[in-house]
């Protein structure tokens, strides 16, 4: 690198004026590199951040801002995993609004989604380690004869009668007394059942209404995407989402090249950076094109179903239909696009 | 023009100078600047922020209690500008500066706390109008910063108009200056208010989702604010020439006093309102009162800061306590402090925690958020000490324009 080389050459007492000259010569150095066709890594990647600095919001660019900032990441990511990166801009496709389904009843909790989920969207793999669905492992009740007269005040014989039964602070399996750290030998777990959550993709989307700088936003297929160059880190939207699905890059995102999906898309899973939000997308580089989720692909029980709400022919409309469905915490009036079902 | 520039370099000259003491004080504060330093190096460049305590369970907390906190701080300064300008209570002439200089202290620190909390802060101008996306109204965040950068510019203005007349010895445009006066005692409400719309608003965080939040942050501002104004009175009455009446000093006691007791009767309300019932809804004010499922780091801290404000309350009734100057410092420190763990720091965590998910896990600062937040703290004291200072100067006529020194001009 010349520019490197001129740094070297010069003596150990620079004056002012000699400093000046030296940084002419390097953005000379700089400008001869960029016209020429071979450019050391760290150089090009200068170049396409001080580039992405100044981008506008994904939604408000022109299509042809669109692709050069497209080919400004295909660029540099593929030089940082040494491999052929795309970065796919496809917009939402027309007459299509995504919908998934998952059925409780078959759900095994065998966390097989959350590593493809984390396998296809690039999420750093460490420090932190993040990923998009947790699977809680919900106790089933263990209610006891024995206490069935016990309770608060102590004794049955109390002239008041009991108010508070001894059956009263056990579980019943309901969302608070579930967790989702559960390593088990095996799965299903006898005494378990399993609620796998992620991004819900709400109709009334919380996390939007509190974004100050509108960089996460609905799409017309009813994804709400996050433009991860516009984001600020202010986590407004984290504190306002109900179902926790959002997560933090608090750290620089660790990524390994070998690892790295190469097929990406702009508002999906390309490469995050550090200090910014992310969340599932419903793999949307992959269901823009046609395919499933990763998620919905891998299950072994086929309990994740996903298609268009709006044809009434589809997997998931026709479970709309005829099962029993319901949304995750309907009292936040967030009109979630991922319902749960059983048979 | 001139005399514009020579007024900022008098004023500013004046604030730096000072005794051995002044020194000494300012030499204390700059101690913490380098692991401060060290800390913003790692969180603003090496690492992000993941050198602090955060996590994606609780992605709110030290920074933003600060933030919320000192907002609550900067609105106190309507507490001395009220009384005086509305109610004419003229034994506050020399105060209304002091808590002026306050104010505009605060918001300043509030916005270094902001940068600190953000995650990018290199993309703030995503925030600026026409150049960036300033999502108004619908999120309150926008409010926010339409509220604070306001109430810094009418505060700046209050305030240097008045020092600046003063300083070349002409009377005050009266409409002028009393029109931002009126707008800034109600602009003062806005601020507190709105950062607690910022909390309050988010339905999943059922600590927060209540509609006493702007009315216990006003309460609670109103009891911390005027107790760090009389502290500083207290200490510029000792150390300088300016003339601070005792019942000014008695009037911001009351003030405390009863703001205190509003917010003392408000967290009643909250806690009976919350465990009576004992829903689910309940459990972040459970964990903070009590510790839940073995997790108790915020019990002491919760325990403390009512400790601190009810037995306050309690002293600052006697009106033998509250006009003992040795003591009234004391209780205004502690009740500061107890005001700060409450709202900067309880209040904020435990509505972190259960997650929205019902995950229960607990946050501790790292050194170097503690570095960074002690470090934020003494820049402020500093700004607030020479900002005091320089006002001082102003209202002693030490800080005068050569050719306004002798002239006398009625001022408010």
């Amino acid at each position: 690198m010349p520019a490197e080389e001129k740094k070297e050459v010069k003596g150990t007492t620079i004056s002012r004026r000699q400093f000046f000259k030296q940084a002419g010569a390097v953005s000379a150095a700089v400008a001869a590199a960029a016209a020429s066709s071979v450019i050391a890594p760290e150089e090009a990647e200068a170049r396409t951040t001080f580039a992405e600095f100044f981008q506008n919001n994904y939604r408000l660019m022109t299509d042809e801002e669109k692709k050069e900032a497209i080919a400004r990441l295909e660029q540099r990511h593929s030089e940082e995993y040494g491999k052929k990166v795309t970065v796919d801009g496809s917009p939402a496709m027309k007459d299509v609004l995504f919908g998934y389904a998952l059925n409780i009843q078959k759900c095994i909790g065998c966390r097989r989604c959350v590593y493809a989920c984390v396998k296809e969207n690039n999420q750093s793999r460490h420090d932190t380690e993040i990923q998009w669905i947790r699977v809680i492992r919900m106790e089933k009740g263990n209610f006891t004869v024995d206490d069935m007269d016990k309770g608060y005040p102590n004794s049955p014989n109390e002239s008041f009668g009991i108010q508070v039964g001894g059956n009263a602070y056990k579980n019943a399996g309901v969302a608070l007394e579930g967790q989702h750290y559960y390593q088990p030998e095996r799965v299903p777990e006898k005494d378990a059942f399993y609620f796998p959550v992620q991004c819900m993709q709400c109709e009334k989307p919380p996390c939007v209404k509190v974004c100050p700088v509108r960089t996460t936003y609905r799409d017309p297929d009813g994804i709400v995407v996050i433009d991860y160059n516009w984001c600020i880190g202010c986590r407004m939207c984290m504190g306002a989402c109900p179902y926790w699905a959002r997560r933090f890059n608090w750290g620089d995102p660790n990524l390994p090249a070998e690892e790295m999906n190469p097929k990406t898309h702009y508002l999906g899973n390309r490469p995050r950076m550090r200090g910014v939000v992310e969340k599932c997308t419903f793999c949307l580089q992959r269901t823009r094109k046609g395919r499933y989720p990763a998620c919905v692909e891998v299950c072994p029980v086929g309990a994740r179903k996903f298609g268009n709400l709006l044809d009434p022919e589809s997997e998931v409309r026709k479970i709309l239909d005829r099962k029993k469905v319901f949304r995750l915490k309907a009292d936040m009036n967030t009109y979630p696009k991922f319902f749960y079902f059983i048979d | 023009m001139k005399n514009k520039v020579s007024f900022i370099v008098d004023f500013f000259s004046y604030g730096l100078k000072g005794g051995s003491s002044y020194y000494a004080w300012l030499g204390i504060l700059s101690l913490f600047i380098l692991p401060w330093a060290y800390g913003s190096y790692q969180q603003m460049v090496a690492k992000g922020m993941i050198v602090a305590g955060f996590t994606d369970q609780i992605s709110w907390a030290v920074y933003e209690g600060n933030f919320v906190f000192l907002v609550g701080v900067a609105a106190a300064a309507v507490t001395v500008v009220f009384p005086y300008y509305v109610y004419n209570y003229k034994t506050l002439k020399n105060v209304v500066l002091i808590g002026e200089m306050l104010a505009i202290t605060a918001v300043l620190l509030v916005m270094l706390f902001i940068i600190y909390h953000m995650g990018r802060p290199d993309r703030l101008w995503h925030l600026a109008p026409i150049i960036g996306i300033f999502s108004w109204p619908n999120s309150i965040l926008t409010w926010d910063v339409i509220v604070l950068n306001g109430y810094l510019v009418l505060n700046l203005i209050c305030a240097f108009y008045n020092m600046y007349k003063r300083y070349t010895g002409q009377p005050l445009n009266e409409k002028f200056y009393m029109t931002f006066v009126y707008i800034s005692i109600v602009w003062a409400l806005t601020i507190h208010t709105v950062t607690a719309f910022l909390m309050n608003t988010m339905a999943t965080r059922p600590m927060w989702f209540h509609s006493l939040m702007p009315l216990k942050f006003l309460a609670t501002a109103f009891a911390a604010g005027p107790a760090l104004i009389i502290v500083a009175l207290l200490t510029i009455r000792k150390n300088t020439k300016l003339e601070i009446p005792d019942e000014a000093i008695n009037l911001l006691s009351q003030i405390v006093v009863w703001f205190l007791g509003i917010a003392l009767f408000l967290l009643l309300s909250e806690v009976v309102t919350e465990l009576y019932p004992s829903t689910e809804h309940s459990f972040q004010l459970k964990y903070a009162l009590f510790g839940m499922f073995g997790l108790s780091k915020m019990v002491p801290w919760s325990w403390t800061s009512y400790l601190v404000m009810i037995g306050s309350f309690v002293l600052l009734l006697i009106p033998r306590v509250r006009k003992n100057y040795t003591f009234l410092p004391i209780i205004c420190i502690s009740l500061f402090i107890g005001i700060w763990i409450d709202k900067g720091y309880a209040l904020v965590i435990s509505g972190m925690i259960p997650s929205p998910l019902g995950e229960f896990s607990e946050y501790t600062p790292t050194w170097i958020e503690i570095f960074i937040i002690a470090g934020n703290w003494a820049i402020g004291l500093m700004i607030f000490t020479i900002l005091a200072k320089g006002a001082v100067g102003v209202m002693l006529g030490d800080v005068i324009h050569p050719s306004a020194a002798g002239k006398e001009v009625a001022h408010h």
